[in-house]
């Protein structure tokens, strides 16, 4: 049979980045940034997303709180990317980034007012550009987009610091048509856009090899004509390294990135799902030996930057702000009923008054009875 | 005549629109599929890519989803996005976007962020167009809670509406009836003047008959007051403009006068605007209602290809017979209404 002759067109490389292995030992020199108290810092934010999340999971379970989706054995990633950015970037966060949010600044009464179902919650005090969490899968990649879109127009007319967006994603986010056409535009566009994707292994019951047939997902930024790494998720050196670098790029004009983190999710998808349906105990038991805290706890005790005593220092310290975010959050006053028409539009239209009327006249019987 | 009176269509109102409102604030981008060299396939944005500049006036690659997305990011960060579908048959892959995030970002984030986006698309059949590019569904965007619908039915409303729309803090669907893209001129002054939104307008006067119509039916619509006219009929046309949040006021200060009332639109009829507008009615007016109120729409069916679509459209002769309809009710006398012969079985089986 006839065979053609075929010209090579273009071929592509897919790197993968570490610096601390699982058992916290250096395969090579560290970056500038990865100074003691930059570790010690991630360590401690690490413990305190851990501890939210724990926090928010018993919540839940005892019925004072709505569905909550934990970052457990993910903290690296948004310790990582919640540190890279500027208090001027904009960052673009999926739901589930508890550590993240925490790095850019948004309270945890601010979490758990998200997801005990009240949008001040999304009100983020310290981080006023960044998008709300998004919960429709991939979407925020596209919104993204449009904020580098803006903070690069605006660098170009106002000569302001041309600044860069993120969005985060899980890996089962990257086979929606969103996540595609993103990078599409970032890489015509050339914009400062960072996309960091969260590669958990799992989309709810779905794993990785049922997401796609792709070797990696770093990968998928090829077709984009945009710049790819795979990193280890578990090594925040490397998450960082990866990040900070992106961001430098883009901010430099040199255009949007993507980085693939490769985790795993030690917790369910939510507190509504019961991931032991679909996933065997050996394979979350091995998981638990590649955990991100695991890893920086022995490194930092290598380096002699870590102690039994600092421990019970830190676990007094964090349980003291949890304590008194839990007492802040609990003292919320709740907001009037009529606060579900407050910010539907920047002024109600004169055809909802009656509604408005009806909800705060019902509101006002119930009260009176 | 200077510029200032210069006499334009509709789909040239929206261009002058456009080029007003780039020109006076500089958060203003328009972008779209083949909307910058192009100018649009109808010539909406024609020139403005040139006067105004690439970095402004954007195509984009071909993603309607991506097109309804970067708007809500560039509007989170103070930017006005004004954004294409080429045809509204090709929104609904964006309408993830329009639903879930536009209309409900100044809400989620209780004030913080905001979405003050124009979507822009042409709308409407009887263009002899390809499938998919004659839809009217412009109920679907009104059910939307935090998004306006708003659809121009003459060059000056279309000018002075977008500017509105344009300048609103919050999203709004523009949709421009291309039937009537071209259908008519009139002197369009570039002052800047938007029009109010939220706000219908009654286009002709008359105390005998409510006849309610946006859009291309307002054309129709206006020809069988006319003929009502020449009969002694004199009919009342109202165009909503904006169909969401509604202005039913003015409607049922018509209906005080007229007591009979007539909604006309191309859409099909099961949930359309029309069924919204007549249970207002009869919330609001039942006492002063002497007939039901009468729906002249499109049909339950799938929009036709181009053949068949002249006989889908209400035309001059459907509205003067849902005229006739409610004229022609009394309490006491033979039905009118088509509702009973039809819901005993009277109707054709084919």
């Amino acid at each position: 049979m006839h065979k053609p002759r075929l010209q090579l067109q273009a071929s592509f490389d897919i790197a993968h980045l570490q610096y601390l292995d699982n058992q916290g030992k250096a395969t090579q020199p560290l970056p500038e940034f990865a100074t003691p108290d930059w570790l010690t810092h991630c360590y401690r934010q690490m413990q305190l997303a851990r501890l939210v999340d724990d926090r928010a999971v018993k919540l839940q379970r005892t019925g004072r709180l709505g569905t909550y989706p934990s970052t457990l054995g993910q903290e690296a990633i948004g310790i990582a990317t919640g540190n890279a950015l500027d208090a001027d970037d904009v960052y673009c966060p999926y739901y589930r980034e508890t550590g993240a949010l925490l790095e850019r600044g948004v309270t945890i009464e601010e979490i758990l007012a998200i997801w005990g179902g009240d949008e001040r919650g999304q009100n983020f005090q310290h981080s006023p550009n960044d998008l709300p969490i998004c919960i429709p899968i991939a979407t925020q990649m596209l919104h993204a987009v449009g904020v580098a879109f803006a903070l690069k127009q605006r660098h170009q007319q106002e000569g302001a610091p041309l600044q860069a967006a993120v969005a985060s994603s899980g890996e089962g986010a990257t086979s929606k048509g969103d996540f595609y056409e993103a990078m599409n535009l970032a890489g015509v566009w050339k914009l400062p856009v960072v996309f960091v994707v969260n590669n958990n292994q799992w989309a709810i019951s779905v794993p990785r090899h049922g997401q796609t047939a792709t070797q990696t997902i770093a990968q998928k930024a090829v077709a984009a004509g945009i710049p790819a790494l795979q990193v280890d998720g578990n090594d925040i050196v490397a998450v960082a390294w990866a990040v900070r670098d992106a961001l430098q790029r883009a901010r430099s004009g040199e255009g949007p990135a993507l980085i693939e983190a490769i985790s795993y999710r030690l917790c369910d998808h939510t507190t509504a799902d019961d991931a032991s349906r679909y996933r065997s105990a050996e394979a979350l038991e091995q998981a638990w030996q590649w955990e991100p805290i695991q890893r920086l706890d022995r490194h930092l005790r290598e380096q002699g930057l870590w102690s039994d005593a600092k421990q019970q220092d830190l676990d007094r310290e964090l349980a003291a702000t949890m304590e008194a975010a839990l007492g802040n959050w609990h003292a919320r006053v709740p907001e009037p009923v009529t606060a579900m028409f407050d910010h539907l539009y920047a002024q109600l239209p004169e055809g909802l008054y009656e509604q408005y009327d009806q909800l705060r006249d019902e509101q006002q019987q119930g009260a009176d009875a | 005549m200077g510029e200032q009176e210069k006499t334009i269509t509709l789909v040239e109102a929206v261009t002058q629109a456009l080029a007003f409102e780039l020109a006076i604030n500089p958060e203003v981008v328009v972008f779209g599929q083949d909307i910058g060299a192009n100018g649009g396939v109808f010539r909406a944005t024609d020139g403005l890519q040139e006067r105004f500049g690439a970095a402004r006036v954007l195509d984009t690659p071909l993603a309607e989803t991506m097109i309804a997305g970067v708007a809500v990011g560039m509007a989170t960060q103070g930017l006005r996005p004004v954004a294409e579908f080429q045809f509204m048959g090709f929104i609904y892959p964006g309408l993830d976007h329009i639903l879930s995030h536009a209309a409900r970002m100044r809400n989620r984030t209780r004030g913080r962020l905001s979405c003050p986006i124009v979507y822009r698309a042409p709308y409407g059949g009887g263009i002899h167009a390809p499938e998919h590019h004659s839809e009217s569904t412009e109920a679907i965007f009104a059910h939307i809670p935090g998004l306006r619908v708003v659809v121009p039915s003459s060059p000056a409303r279309a000018y002075g509406l977008l500017l509105a729309s344009i300048r609103d803090p919050d999203p709004v669907l523009f949709l421009e009836p291309k039937r009537i893209y071209r259908a008519a001129k009139q002197p369009v002054p570039d002052d800047g003047e938007a029009l109010p939104l939220d706000r219908a307008f009654v286009l002709r006067e008359g105390h005998d008959l409510t006849l309610v119509a946006w859009g291309a039916s307002v054309k129709e619509t206006l020809e069988a007051a006319e003929q009502l006219s020449a009969g002694g009929i004199e009919a009342e046309v109202i165009d909503p403009a904006t169909l969401k949040p509604l202005d039913i006021h003015t409607i049922i200060d018509s209906l005080e006068k007229t007591r009979r009332c007539v909604v006309v639109h191309e859409a099909a009829r099961f949930g359309g605007l029309g069924a919204e507008i007549a249970a207002q009615i009869q919330e609001y007016a039942f006492d002063v209602l002497d007939a039901p109120v009468q729906r002249v729409t499109g049909y339950d069916t799938v929009m036709p290809y181009y053949q068949l679509e002249g006989a889908y459209l209400p035309g001059v002769e459907r509205i003067l017979a849902g005229a006739h309809n409610a004229l022609e009710y009394s309490r006491s006398g033979p039905s009118s209404s088509r509702s009973e012969s039809a819901l005993n079985g009277g109707a054709t089986q084919p």
